[in-house]
C-alpha cells in the first residue's frame, strides 16, 4: 500500500434551479487500496470538519451492482477503470499529483439534484411503459415446462445484468438511453415468457424514451464503452429490429 | 403485552391450508376502498406491493432509493432456495423445512418454517414467467447447486447475481403496477415514524430526501419491508443506507422487538484494510467448496504464503472437523477464523485474516475449471485488494452479513400493533438463531408473493377500520414529534465543528463496542461493560454531533445521523437480548455455554423460546417476554460436524 496526494475539481450545485460551478479541494495522503468513494468520504469528513458542506453523491452497495453510484471522472462515465462501476474504482489507477476533474451525469433527462446527484427516474419511467411480463401472482406452470436452451439463457442473463446506472446516457452525444433500453427489450423477447407482448412492449418503451427527451444512437459506441456490465450495443440493433417489427406488424 | 403467534391448529402439512381456508376474504370490488402503504422495495416490499396492487387494493409504496430497484437485495449472490426436487436427489417440503429449523439450532417456529418449504416452489414457478434468467442445463430445464453445505442440489441461481435478478423481476412486476395506477411510488422518502390511531397503525411520517419536507400518509395497513440492522456494527456486507429506523420507530410505538442479538457473521468476507473503510465485501460462500483454510503453525511465521511448506500449515477447519472440513457452517467456520486470529496466527498486514487456498484445487481441476467456476469472484476480489487468489492465497476474514432478529409478528406477520405487518428481513420469523445460505430471497418473496395477501384479506375482512385521514391530529402530533428530532440532531450546528465529532465518528465508536462484546462470542462481562459505554457514546452523540448543512434540503449528514441516532438506542436491545440468553446457540458463541471440547452448547431447558422485547420509555428498561417454542415434527438435535 501507498499514498498519494491529490487536487480534486469537484462539480457543486446546490439543486436544479441555481448554477453550479467546479470547485478545488486538495487531498492529502489517499491510500491506494482505498476505493474512490472511500475518497470522497475522507474528503466530506475533511469538509465537515472545518464547517463545509459535504460534497453530496448518490451509492448504496459500494459493491457494483445496485446502480446508484455514478459521476463523470476526467470525461469518463465512472472513470477510467472498464467495466467498473464508480464504487469499485480504486485509488490504485491514479498517480500522486493529479488533478482528477468529478461532475455528475449529464442529460436532459436527467436533472441535477445537488452537486454529483442526478434524478434518474425517467429510466424507471421506461420501464413502467413496458418492461416486463404481464403476470400476475400465482397461478403460474412450474418451472420447468418452459425450457429455454443454455445459450439464449445466457443471452438474456447478459443483456439482464445491466444496473440501470445510467452511464450510457450520460456518455452518449446524443443523450440516447438505447442501450438501457435495449437491453430490457432484448431481454425479454429472447425469453419465451416475453413472446406475446413483443410488438407493444417494443413500441411502447421506444415511445416512452422519446417523451423523456432521450436522444437516438448515431452508432458512436460510447454507452458500450463505459458500460460497467459490458452491456453490448448488438441490443440496441435488436431492439430496433424488435420496434421495426412492431411497426411492420402493425396492430 | 399479549403475544398471539396465531399458529393455525391441524397437522404441520396442513396448517397454510387450512389457514387460507379459514382466513377472511375480501370481496374483488371492495378491494379498491383499501389502501395500503408498504414502506420498502426490496424483494419482500417489491413484491407484497406488486401482490396487493394486482388483487385491486391501493398501494403507496415507499423507498430511500432514488428508484424502487436499488434495494440491498439486489446485492444478493448466490441463490434461492426450493424444494422442487428437480434433481432427483431425495429433497421434499419436509426436507428443507427440517434443514431450515436445524439450520437456525431449533429456534424458529416450526409452522412457519413448514410453509416457508411449502410455498418455495411456487416462487420459482413465479419468477420463472416474469423472465428471470435463471441459469439452464443443455436440454434448457432450471439448472441447481448445493448451497452452503446442504445436501441436496436444490438453490437456483442466475449467475452471481441472483439477488439482482429476483428483485428486477419482482420490481417490473411493481413497474406494471405503477403504470396501472395501482401502485403510487415514493421514491426518496424516509420513513420516519409510524402513526397509531385508536391501537392500530394508520400511517407514516416520512421526510422527503429531496426537499426535507416532513409528508404523513395514511392508509388501512401499513406493512414494513425495510431489511436489516447489520449496519448498527459500522462494517458490515450490507448497503450504506441499510438501517433499523423503520423498526425501531415502530418498536418504539408499540411493536415488540424478538431475538435483537441474533445476528449473522459471514465468515468469507474480505478483511478490513483501514480505518477509512466504509464497507464489507462479501466472497461468496461457493469458495469454501473448492478452497482450503489455513494459518502459519507458528505465531512468528511471517513469510509470505507461497514459502510456507506444506509441514508449516494449520488446515484448521480440517483438523478440527474432519468430516465437514472447510464446509462447516457459517457459524463454526467464523468463530474458528477469530479464534486463530485471536491466537496471534492471523495473516495479511493486520493480522485479521486467514488464507483461503485454492492452490490444490487448482493442481486438480486444472486452471480453466476453477476460472469458471469462480472467475467473477476471483476480479472482484483483484479489484479491491489488487491480489491475484489465482496466484496468491485469498486473505478472508468474518464480517456482519444478516440480521436474524427483528420485528416480532404472529402467523400472519402481524406485528403486536394491529395493522401494522413486517416482511423480510426485517421480521425475526423464519431464521431461528442463523440463516441457511440461500434462504433470505426465499422468505423475502415469499412473505410477499404468497403469504401477506392472506394475511391482509383476513383482517381488513374481519376488523372494521374506520376511515382516518393524514389531517387527522395524530398525524400532525408525530410530524411535530419528527420534527423536534430533525431540530435536535441539528441543535450543535450553530457553533461551528470546532471540538465537536462527526457523525461517523460515534457510528465507528458503537459499531466497535458491538462487535467488539456483541459479535461473534460473547461473555456477560463484555456484555455488561457494553451496556455501561453504550450510554455514555449515546450522550456524546446528542451533545457533540456536528451535522453540517440544513433539514430543507438535501442533507445527506442529517440522513446518516438520523440512522446513527437509532443504532445508539436499538443498540441497547442487542446488548440486553445477547446478555438475558446465556446460551450458545446458532451464530454466536455464549462462552460460558461451551462443551469441553470448546464447541457451541445450547441449553434447549432454559432458553427454547423467543425473546422478545417490549419498549417501555427512553429512560427505562426494556420489558422482555417468551413465547415458548413447540417442537412436535422435529426433535432439537445438538449440531456436530467432527
Ligand atoms: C452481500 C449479500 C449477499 C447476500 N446473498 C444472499 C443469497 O445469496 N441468498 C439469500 O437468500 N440471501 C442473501 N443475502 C441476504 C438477502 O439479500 C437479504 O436478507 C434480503 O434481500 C433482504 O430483503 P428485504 O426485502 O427484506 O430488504 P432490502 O432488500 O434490504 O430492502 C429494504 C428496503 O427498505 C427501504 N427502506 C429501509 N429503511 C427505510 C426507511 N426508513 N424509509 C423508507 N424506506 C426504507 C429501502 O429503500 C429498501 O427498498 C445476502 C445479503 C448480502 C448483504
Ligand atoms: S454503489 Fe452500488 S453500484 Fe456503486
Amino acid at each position: 500500500m501507498s499514498s498519494i496526494d491529490l487536487t480534486l475539481k469537484i462539480w457543486r450545485q446546490k439543486n436544479n434551479d441555481s448554477l453550479g460551478d467546479f470547485e478545488t479541494y486538495i487531498l492529502r495522503d489517499i491510500s491506494t487500496d482505498m476505493s474512490f468513494l472511500e475518497m470522497i468520504d475522507v474528503l466530506n469528513e475533511q469538509l465537515t470538519r472545518e464547517g463545509k458542506d459535504p460534497v453530496a453523491f448518490d451509492h448504496d452497495c459500494r459493491e457494483g451492482i445496485c446502480g446508484m453510484c455514478g459521476a463523470v471522472v476526467d470525461g469518463v462515465a465512472h472513470g477510467p477503470d472498464r467495466e467498473t462501476t464508480l464504487c469499485q474504482l480504486h485509488m490504485r489507477k491514479f498517480k500522486s499529483g493529479d488533478t482528477i476533474v468529478i461532475e455528475p451525469f449529464r442529460s436532459i433527462a436527467f436533472p441535477i439534484k445537488k452537486d454529483l446527484m442526478v434524478d434518474r427516474s425517467a429510466l424507471d419511467r421506461i420501464i413502467q411503459a413496458g418492461g416486463y411480463v404481464s403476470v400476475n401472482t400465482g397461478g403460474t406452470v412450474d418451472g420447468n415446462s418452459i425450457p429455454i436452451g443454455t445459450e439464449t439463457a445466457e443471452l438474456a442473463m447478459d443483456a439482464a445484468a445491466c444496473i440501470g446506472c445510467g452511464a450510457c446516457v450520460a456518455s452518449c452525444p446524443n443523450s440516447a438511453a438505447m442501450l438501457f433500453t435495449g437491453a430490457k427489450i432484448s431481454q425479454l423477447s429472447l425469453l419465451p415468457q416475453g413472446l406475446p407482448e413483443r410488438k407493444e412492449r417494443a413500441r411502447s418503451m421506444v415511445a416512452q424514451m422519446d417523451k423523456e427527451g432521450f436522444g437516438y444512437c448515431s452508432n458512436e459506441k460510447e454507452c458500450e464503452a463505459v458500460c460497467p456490465k459490458g452491456i453490448s450495443i448488438r441490443n440496441i440493433a435488436r431492439m430496433n429490429r424488435e420496434f421495426l417489427r412492431s411497426l411492420l406488424l402493425g396492430e | 403485552m399479549e403475544l398471539n403467534s396465531r399458529i393455525p391448529s391441524g397437522p404441520l402439512a396442513e396448517k397454510w391450508d387450512s389457514h387460507r381456508f379459514q382466513s377472511k376474504l375480501v370481496n374483488p370490488a371492495n378491494r379498491r376502498k383499501f389502501r395500503i402503504i408498504v414502506v420498502g422495495t426490496g424483494l419482500a416490499g417489491a413484491s407484497a406491493a406488486a401482490t396487493l396492487a394486482e388483487l385491486g387494493y391501493k398501494v403507496d409504496a415507499f423507498c430511500l432509493h432514488d428508484s424502487p430497484r436499488r434495494a440491498h437485495s439486489i446485492a444478493a449472490q448466490g441463490g434461492i432456495n426450493a424444494a422442487k426436487n428437480y434433481q432427483n436427489d431425495g429433497d421434499s417440503v419436509f426436507r428443507l423445512f427440517y434443514d431450515t429449523i436445524k439450520g437456525g439450532d431449533f429456534r424458529a417456529r416450526e409452522a412457519n418454517v413448514y410453509r416457508l418449504a411449502q410455498v418455495s416452489t411456487e416462487i420459482i414457478d413465479q419468477c420463472v414467467a416474469q423472465g428471470v434468467p435463471f441459469a439452464r442445463e443443455y436440454g434448457g430445464t432450471l439448472a441447481n447447486r448445493s448451497f452452503g453445505g446442504a445436501q441436496v442440489s436444490r438453490t437456483f441461481y442466475a449467475r452471481g447475481q441472483t439477488g439482482q435478478q429476483l428483485l428486477l423481476g419482482a420490481y417490473s412486476a411493481l413497474s406494471r403496477q405503477i403504470n396501472s395506477g395501482g401502485v403510487s411510488m415514493y421514491n426518496r422518502r424516509e420513513m420516519m415514524d409510524v402513526v397509531i390511531v385508536d391501537g392500530r397503525a394508520r400511517g407514516i411520517v416520512v421526510r422527503n430526501m429531496i426537499t426535507g419536507a416532513i409528508e404523513s400518509h395514511s392508509a388501512d395497513a401499513v406493512l414494513l419491508c425495510t431489511g436489516g440492522y447489520g449496519n448498527a456494527y459500522f462494517l458490515s456486507t450490507n448497503a450504506m443506507a441499510s438501517n433499523v429506523t423503520a423498526a425501531w420507530r415502530a418498536c418504539k410505538r408499540g411493536a415488540a422487538f424478538a431475538n435483537p442479538s441474533f445476528v449473522q457473521i459471514h465468515p468469507t468476507c474480505i478483511p478490513v484494510h483501514g480505518d477509512y473503510q466504509s464497507k464489507l465485501t462479501l466472497m461468496s460462500e461457493s469458495l469454501r467448496n473448492d478452497g482450503r483454510v489455513w494459518v502459519p503453525k507458528n505465531k512468528e511465521d511471517k513469510r509470505p504464503p507461497a514459502q510456507i511448506p506444506e509441514e508449516d500449515r494449520d488446515y484448521y477447519l480440517e483438523s478440527k472437523y474432519p468430516s465437514f472440513g472447510n464446509l462447516v457452517p457459517r457459524d463454526v467456520a467464523s468463530r474458528n477464523a477469530k479464534e486463530q486470529c485471536d491466537l496471534g496466527k492471523g495473516v495479511g498486514s493486520t493480522g485479521l485474516a486467514v488464507y483461503l487456498d485454492f492452490g490444490d484445487a487448482i493442481k486438480r481441476d486444472g486452471e480453466d475449471v476453477i476460472l469458471r467456476k469462480y472467475g467473477n469472484l476471483f476480479q472482484m476480489y483483484e479489484k479491491i485488494t489488487d491480489s491475484n487468489p489465482m496466484v496468491e492465497p485469498m486473505m478472508i476474514y468474518p464480517a456482519v452479513h444478516y440480521t436474524m432478529g427483528g420485528l416480532w409478528v404472529d402467523y400472519n406477520l402481524m406485528t403486536t400493533v394491529p395493522g401494522l405487518f413486517a416482511l423480510g428481513e426485517c421480521n425475526f420469523s423464519d431464521h431461528g438463531a442463523n440463516r441457511l445460505g440461500a434462504s433470505a430471497l426465499m422468505q423475502g418473496l415469499a412473505d410477499g408473493y404468497f403469504v401477506i395477501s392472506t394475511s391482509i384479506g383476513n383482517y381488513f375482512g374481519s376488523e372494521t377500520i374506520s376511515p382516518v385521514s393524514s389531517t387527522d391530529p395524530a398525524f400532525k402530533e408525530v410530524e411535530n414529534d419528527v420534527d423536534t428530532r430533525l431540530q435536535k440532531l441539528l441543535q450543535n450546528s450553530s457553533g461551528g465543528p470546532a471540538g465537536k465529532v462527526t457523525v461517523d465518528d460515534v457510528h465507528k465508536e458503537v459499531g466497535r463496542l458491538l462487535w467488539d462484546n456483541c459479535g461473534m462470542s460473547r461473555n456477560r462481562q463484555g456484555l455488561e461493560h457494553a451496556l455501561e459505554e453504550l450510554p455514555k457514546i449515546r450522550d456524546k452523540f446528542w451533545s457533540s454531533v456536528y451535522v453540517p448543512g440544513a433539514g430543507e434540503d438535501i442533507n445527506q449528514s442529517l440522513e446518516k445521523a438520523g440512522r446513527v441516532a437509532d443504532f445508539l438506542e436499538f443498540g441497547e436491545f442487542m446488548i440486553r437480548d445477547a446478555l438475558s440468553r446465556e446460551e450458545s446457540c446458532g451464530c454466536h458463541l455464549r462462552e460460558e455455554s461451551q462443551t469441553e471440547e470448546n464447541e457451541a452448547l445450547r441449553d434447549d431447558d432454559n432458553y427454547s423460546h423467543v425473546s422478545v422485547w417490549e419498549f417501555k420509555g427512553d429512560d427505562q428498561a426494556p420489558e422482555m417476554h417468551k413465547e415458548p417454542l413447540v417442537f412436535e415434527n422435529v426433535t432439537p438435535s445438538q449440531r456436530s460436524y467432527k
